[in-house]
């Protein structure tokens, strides 16, 4: 596999200790318990799909690991060391990258400033040919289907645009990265391809959590399926033999895996 | 006609252009069909300009009247460079004529009335106007305060300040052995000189074209053919020398134009090559993208009002300069209008995030060429201004047609 320089690949750790450990994160908004014991494992080189109907709490679960909110009580280890997360940018510091629903993408600029947007090169006179090297080979090590990065955002499809955003988090060098419904709004074959990119981001050593509604995407990109309902753990299962019918039973509580 | 290895950039089998000559002028053609207009449209709004007013009256285009156009341009012309910084991140500034009056009137009154040394009085007058642009930022940023109201109750705050200090007498003439009068009424270039900076420009381009050229070779990525850029510094060396000359078969090249022509490219280099011109354009796209990309918001606003201030006031000393006085009209009227237009007109977008310092060039250019016009068609300032307002509106349109023909070929 082909690395992008400033993209360290590191090995899955071999001592076999999860990459992030979460035990028992309560996190509660006033007299509204969001989160309730919450338990998440995520390994280097893994690919974790959280789902949960609307209100599950998996947004929550999602600011709490990327440093939005701090959780009231809990385990957080992080490479078997307990951290706490100050706030974003020490998420960021940590290794934890988040690509959120909305992509936060300028559509005035062209994909390689995106990419390269608050770390560019040489700050006073930008250094647009290694940016742009490194852009091509970023994107090439990901087998992203984009034409020219020279273009602005605004003329790339919505797989195109998730891609960018994948690529950009990847470029701050993370250990575990986090995608919120990566998918949704996609069409078959541009929502193939990013599934096809998380893979591959995986196949990189870095551990991948993906939220997700659609079980279809789901059970084929993901190593392990997290289900979480009204707060609470709801069952974890083995992506390549649990069945949509058990998941859905387990988001909506028809079953009760806790 | 194709290279053996193809270059990093041009793997892919969608890329239907090319950057031979040929490629570049179909991909040209493509994009202003697309809306991409880029100067377009203010290039040829010049030239219609130029024609209509040179069949109207022989002395529009002489030596003589042009010299006074750029001279007229300057001032003007670095307030709407001003603008142009507002205008990246998304926001505006009204009251950049009153600042520039305001300006005006605390160096004039201080140099003649209390007897400081020019260049400190001019350097309050900055300091004044820097103090103006961190206001704006700070009611922006800590109070939400949108800058449209927040620069409405400085265009009247300001002007008032500026009529408050200037006193009953209401005006300050600048004495004419003042460095400030005779930089803008009477300093010219030196023809020989004149010619040898356009020269050196021209080399300058072209050496910076070259170095990115040799420096993208040498990472294998495509770009522009030898011939291609030796033809446009050539083009542009001509067309300089050709300026100039013309220029210079009257009173010349006046350092002010020279000035202004300086500030222009070095904003131009800040928007385009650094990275807190990036951060400007980001800011003035996607406010919640920079913020999450990491780009202090707060202080690219901060930093743009400043500007804006800024040139305003130099703006503004500039025009005092040309008048020799500060009075109580300093500032007021259409200048505040003339400056915003310029921008847009010149095709900084008024919905932030796309621009460029030469817009305020241009744009300056049209404004002033109407206005020197009409004023030597002896007509009066009514018509101007209903001239002006209509170009205005004309510009808006084709931004408006261009971003919506844009928005459907995809492009940003």
């Amino acid at each position: 596999m082909s690395t992008a320089p400033g993209v360290d690949v590191r090995p899955a750790s071999g001592s076999g200790q999860p990459l992030l450990s979460l035990s028992k994160i309560t996190k509660s908004f006033g007299a509204v318990k969001a989160l309730t014991d919450i338990d998440l494992q995520v390994n280097a080189g893994e690919v974790v799909a959280l789902v949960g109907d609307n209100g599950a709490g998996k947004s929550t679960l999602v600011k709490t690991l990327s440093g939005v909110h701090a959780p009231d009580s809990g385990t957080f280890l992080f490479d078997g060391r307990p951290v706490h997360l100050t706030g974003p940018a020490a998420a960021i510091d940590l290794g934890i990258a988040t690509v959120f629903q909305d992509l936060a993408l300028c559509e005035n600029l062209s994909v390689v400033d995106n990419l390269f947007l608050g770390r560019e090169l040489s700050p006073f006179a930008l250094d647009e040919t290694t940016m742009e090297v490194k852009s091509w080979e970023l994107l090439r090590s990901l087998s992203a289907k984009i034409p020219t990065v020279r273009i602005p955002i605004a003329s790339l499809s919505g797989g195109q645009r998730q891609t960018v955003a994948i690529a950009r988090s990847l470029l701050g060098d993370p250990r575990i990265i986090m995608l919120d419904e990566p998918t949704a709004a996609l069409g078959v074959a541009q929502t193939a391809e990013v599934l096809g990119m998380i893979r591959r981001v995986s196949e990189r050593g870095l551990g991948v959590i993906v939220i997700s509604h659609n079980m279809e995407d789901v059970r084929q990109v993901a190593d392990r399926v997290v289900v979480l309902r009204l707060g609470r753990n709801n069952g974890t299962f083995d992506a390549r033999t649990v069945t949509t019918q058990t998941l859905i039973g387990a988001i909506t509580g028809a079953e009760d895996h806790a | 006609m194709s290279t053996p290895h193809a270059a990093l950039d041009r793997v892919d089998e969608r890329l239907s252009d090319t950057k031979d000559a040929r490629g570049l002028v179909s991909s040209s053609l493509r994009n202003i069909r697309d809306g991409d207009l880029g100067f377009l449209p203010v290039v040829v709004g010049l030239v219609i300009i130029a024609v209509i007013f040179q069949i109207l009256n022989p002395v529009f285009l002489s030596s003589i009247n042009l010299v006074n156009l750029t001279l007229d341009s300057a001032a003007v012309g670095v307030i709407s460079l001003g603008i142009v910084f507002v205008l990246l991140v998304g926001e505006i500034d009204l009251s950049v004529g009153s600042v520039s009056g305001f300006s005006a009137a605390i160096t004039a009154v201080l140099f003649v009335r209390h007897g400081w040394n020019l260049g400190l009085a001019a350097l309050a007058a900055c300091l004044v106007a820097v103090a103006i642009g961190l206001l704006y930022g700070v009611l922006l940023t800590k109070f939400g305060m949108p800058s449209f109201v927040a620069s409405l109750s400085g265009l009247l705050a300001f002007l008032g300040l500026q009529l408050a200090i200037l006193g009953d007498q209401g005006s300050v003439n600048l004495p004419f052995d003042s460095a400030l009068v005779f930089f803008a009424q009477l300093a010219f270039v030196p023809a020989w000189l004149s010619y040898v900076l356009a020269a050196l420009f021209a080399a300058g381009f072209l050496l910076a074209r070259l170095g990115v050229r040799r420096r993208r070779t040498r990472a294998n990525l495509s770009s522009a053919p030898l011939g291609v850029l030796v033809g446009a510094a050539v083009l542009l060396l001509v067309a300089l020398e050709f300026a100039f000359w013309y220029l210079n078969r009257a009173r010349g090249v006046g350092w002010m134009l020279v000035f202004f022509l300086v500030l222009v490219l070095v904003a131009n280099y800040a928007i385009t090559r650094t990275k807190w011109g990036r951060s400007l354009l980001a800011v003035g796209g996607n406010r919640e993208a920079a913020r999450r990309s990491g780009i202090n918001v707060s202080f690219i606003y901060w930093s743009a009002f400043i500007l804006t201030a800024l040139l305003a006031c130099v703006g503004g000393l500039l025009s005092a300069g040309r008048l020799a006085s500060a009075n109580l009209s300093s500032g007021t009227g259409d200048v505040n209008l003339n400056a915003i237009a310029a921008a847009v007109i010149g095709g900084t977008s008024l919905f932030g995030g796309r621009g460029s310092a030469f817009s305020a060039l241009l744009g300056t250019l049209v404004i002033a060429a109407i206005a020197n016009g009409l004023t030597l068609l002896n007509l009066e300032s009514s018509w101007r201004f209903v001239i002006t307002g209509v170009v205005l509106a004309v510009a808006v349109g084709i931004d408006s047609l261009a971003r919506r023909s844009r928005a459907n070929h995809g492009r940003a």
